[in-house]
């Protein structure tokens, strides 16, 4: 399991004929290959490649770029605890802790079963609902110290319902058969509204363009 | 929108006041308020009317009216959204937007909200630009560490293009526009315009020069691209529901209509909350029940980021400044992305300057030297300082460091009791994009105000206790303890326990309990002492003195001992 399969692949082309140009299709399918493999693998970035229409060594420049991809093996749940500002406040540095001391581990680290990733990450966007942290990207919010032990048993024990790391959104926009108007930028025009506004408003001689 | 919940599945959110109307915000707490039928029966107008009426419109008509009711860009800079619509260099297509969804500024959290509960408000408000600039397709480009609004805006798109809302030949006009859902990877600084055009390209997120062009003029492809946050765009169903009017009744002149701000930390009810813009002020909204409702546990203020972790801190002498972007930016800060961070007196004020310096050094993309070697420094000094390996020199490294990113006066508040000026907002800087200059922002505005803290974290060698009630130094407090002070600690006895051997200083340290310094919960009265500046030579001699001997140690473990 490296390269996508047949039907990543159909997605990927799906994904890749909503952009102008293949390449910006790029971070799209790491995600997708990451949700294959768990993580993003030499071989799936040479199949992003090969799809995209550039180098492997391109796609590695991109994805080791972000922070979410992961090119090494993690855990079957990244728990991300949130020790910025807000959450800092809140506790946030205390609850890493915590959970460094749960987990036997160090931020950045994973647990022998390969059930938990522990990250100490930047800002989530629940400032308002700190502490917070993240299941896979998913949020639990205002945890306190016992919730957090509650929740990293849960994930060693594999009793979680969020999916495996590598799933983001599961609903998908869906857009075979329903693209209007993405073709590459030379082949684009004035848009015809545009261009009916222009002719009326000359024809009525107020001369505006756009 | 009624009365706030406080904690919710998703969070807590609060309402706009009395008599505010909730432009963004009406379907936050209705339940089914993210699909489309919701999105058309609920709500403070119905969904999708406003982009009939556009639709009748002339294309150059709908920017006017953006501009006239002077929608202020919603992500940070408060550029006006008309103007920025206008700099679309003419004739020349095809254009693009691009829907700035990466909210990732600490303590900034509202886009997420508007894309988790409210989507198609946000795919009209894109309906809307597309149609006024001529934009051949949008990209929305989500956070990757948010599947559920990912998710929610996936089902809103598949909802409108089924309905024919977006697509080809949208309601039967001949308006034609793809919206597509794209995903981030995680990486602050993609929320900066061209770096987002650059992830959008399939790129590392790394800003763009500009000038020469900025992306109205050559953006996304080297096309024609506006870039616009996504509470920004949300604003335009309302604005056209109700319009411009109805609009710039909300506000001020130079600032109309509401903003939401994100109103997290030490308040007794943190919340998102829908407020008109310049005139609510930030005492109302820490203190006023149906927003903060006070300071948690009843203590004191003792600072608070105005507007995210870019903008300088403002401090108790601020807070009757009305929430107005220009006010707000003479006072020498800005209200950037209305993230408001409250902190009350028991904060450590080195301790919350490193966690926000340290976010800047991990998420600096690398580009510009100032930027990429100078955040790693003040990273390093600072959390050497915090850890007691502090040099007396390092405050004003730390500030030489600063000055390298952003030359010359940095913003910063103004602070009556020691006769300083505000310094107004922006900040010079040496770098492309404004992430390097943003990590100076909480170091100067520690350091102007709270230089005894980080002097007394490097010179005392025990750690220093905050406590929940401050002991004022001359109010009440037993003399050995004021003398113990970081202030006066070069009066008798003082260098003796500068040179490492405060144990043995054994007058200065009480007997009864730990010691404790106050924090500056009524400032004025325990600010650095005005005459210290003899004092503080002494003790950097001193300390000085003291750190080869605190070192020696060490050092001895690795080059001798091994």
């Amino acid at each position: 399991m490296a390269r996508f399969t047949p039907e990543n692949e159909a997605l990927a082309r799906e994904v890749i004929a909503r952009y102008p140009r293949p390449k910006s299709a790029t971070i799209p399918l790491c995600h997708l290959a990451q949700e294959q493999d768990g993580y993003l693998t030499e071989d799936a970035m040479a199949h992003v490649a090969e799809l995209v229409g550039c180098t492997p060594a391109e796609v590695l420049g991109t994805a080791s770029f972000y922070e979410m991809f992961k090119l090494h093996p993690v855990g079957k749940y990244c728990l991300n605890v949130c020790t910025n500002i807000s959450c800092q406040l809140l506790g946030g540095e205390e609850l890493l802790e915590r959970a460094e001391e749960r987990l036997g581990i160090r931020a950045g680290g994973t647990t022998p079963d390969g059930m938990v990733t522990l990250e100490d990450v930047e800002c989530i966007a629940a400032c308002t609902e700190a502490p917070a942290v993240q299941v896979n990207y998913r949020y639990v919010e205002r945890i306190t110290p016992e919730q957090l032990d509650t929740l990293i048993d849960d994930l060693r024990a594999g009793r979680s319902e969020v999916p495996p790391h590598g799933t983001l959104g599961t609903t998908r926009q869906r857009t075979a058969g329903r693209l209007a108007n993405v073709t590459p930028p030379e082949q684009q025009g004035e848009p015809v509204w545009i261009a009916r506004h222009r002719v009326a408003a000359e024809a009525s001689g107020t001369g505006e363009t756009s | 929108m009624n009365s706030p919940s406080g904690t919710g599945a998703a969070g807590g959110v609060g309402a706009a006041a009395e008599g505010v109307p909730a432009v963004v915000s009406s379907r936050f707490e209705v339940a089914e308020g993210h699909t489309l039928v919701g999105y058309k029966t609920s709500g403070s107008y119905r969904g999708y009317e406003a982009l009939r009426a556009v639709l009748d419109m002339a294309p150059d008509a709908v920017t006017a009216q953006v501009k006239d009711a002077t929608l202020l860009g919603r992500g940070g800079a408060g550029f006006p959204a008309g103007v920025k619509w206008g700099f679309c260099p003419p004739g020349v297509w095809p254009r693009y937007i691009v829907v700035n969804g990466d909210e990732s500024e600490p303590g900034t959290f509202k886009d997420r909200l508007l894309m988790e509960r409210d989507p198609h408000q946000l795919i009209e408000g894109c309906l809307i630009a597309a149609y006024a600039i001529g934009a051949a397709q949008v990209f929305l480009y989500v956070r990757g560490e948010m599947p559920h609004a990912q998710e929610r805006i996936a089902a809103a798109l598949n909802e409108a293009y089924e309905a024919n809302l977006v697509g080809q030949n949208i309601l039967g006009t001949d308006f034609s526009v793809d919206i597509v859902l794209h995903w981030g990877a995680g990486a602050y600084i993609v929320g900066e315009e061209t770096a987002l055009i650059e992830s959008l390209e399939g790129n590392r997120g790394m800003p763009r020069l500009k000038p020469p062009f900025f992306p109205a003029a050559k953006g996304v492809y080297l096309q024609p691209t506006i870039v616009n946050n996504v509470e920004t765009l949300s604003n335009l169903p309302w604005l056209f529901n109700h319009g411009v009017e109805a609009y710039r009744a909300v506000g001020t002149e130079a600032s109309p209509g509401t903003r939401l701000i994100a109103l997290s930390g030490h308040v007794n009810r943190p919340g998102v909350y829908e407020v008109p813009q310049g005139t609510t002020t930030f005492r109302e909204l820490f203190e006023a029940e149906h927003y903060g409702a006070g300071i948690r546990d009843g203590n004191e203020l003792k600072m608070f980021i105005p507007g995210g972790a870019s903008a300088p801190w403002f401090f108790p002498e601020q807070v009757d400044l009305p929430l107005e972007g220009r006010v707000v930016g003479g006072e020498g800060s800005m209200l950037g992305s209305g993230a408001i961070v409250v902190m009350d007196h028991t904060t450590d004020a080195v301790r919350a300057c490193l966690r926000v310096v340290r976010f800047f050094a991990r998420e600096s993309c690398g580009k510009c030297t100032p930027c990429r070697e100078g955040t790693t420094w003040e990273e390093k000094i600072l959390q050497r300082i915090l850890d007691g390996h502090g040099r007396p020199s390092d405050i004003d490294l730390l500030l030489d460091v600063a000055d390298n990113i952003s030359p010359g006066p940095y913003p910063v508040a103004a602070d009556p009791a020691n006769g300083l000026d505000a310094v107004p907002f922006p900040p010079r800087q040496t770098t492309i994009c404004p992430l390097g200059p943003s990590s100076v922002a909480p170091i100067t505005s520690a350091i102007r105000r709270f230089r005894h803290e980080f002097e007394a974290r490097i010179t005392r060698r025990d750690p220093i206790p905050v406590t929940a009630e401050p002991v004022l130094v001359g109010a009440g407090a037993p003399a050995d303890e004021v003398s113990d002070g970081a202030p006066d600690a070069a009066s008798d006895g003082a260098s003796a326990r500068l040179r490492g051997t405060f144990d043995s200083g054994a007058p200065a340290v009480p007997a009864d309990g730990p010691r404790v310094m106050s924090l500056g919960a009524t400032p004025g009265t325990d600010a650095p002492d005005p005459g210290g500046s003899e004092p503080a030579e002494v003790r950097d001699a001193g300390a000085e003195d003291a750190s080869p001997a605190a070192e020696e140690p060490t050092r001895k473990r690795g080059s001798f001992d091994v």
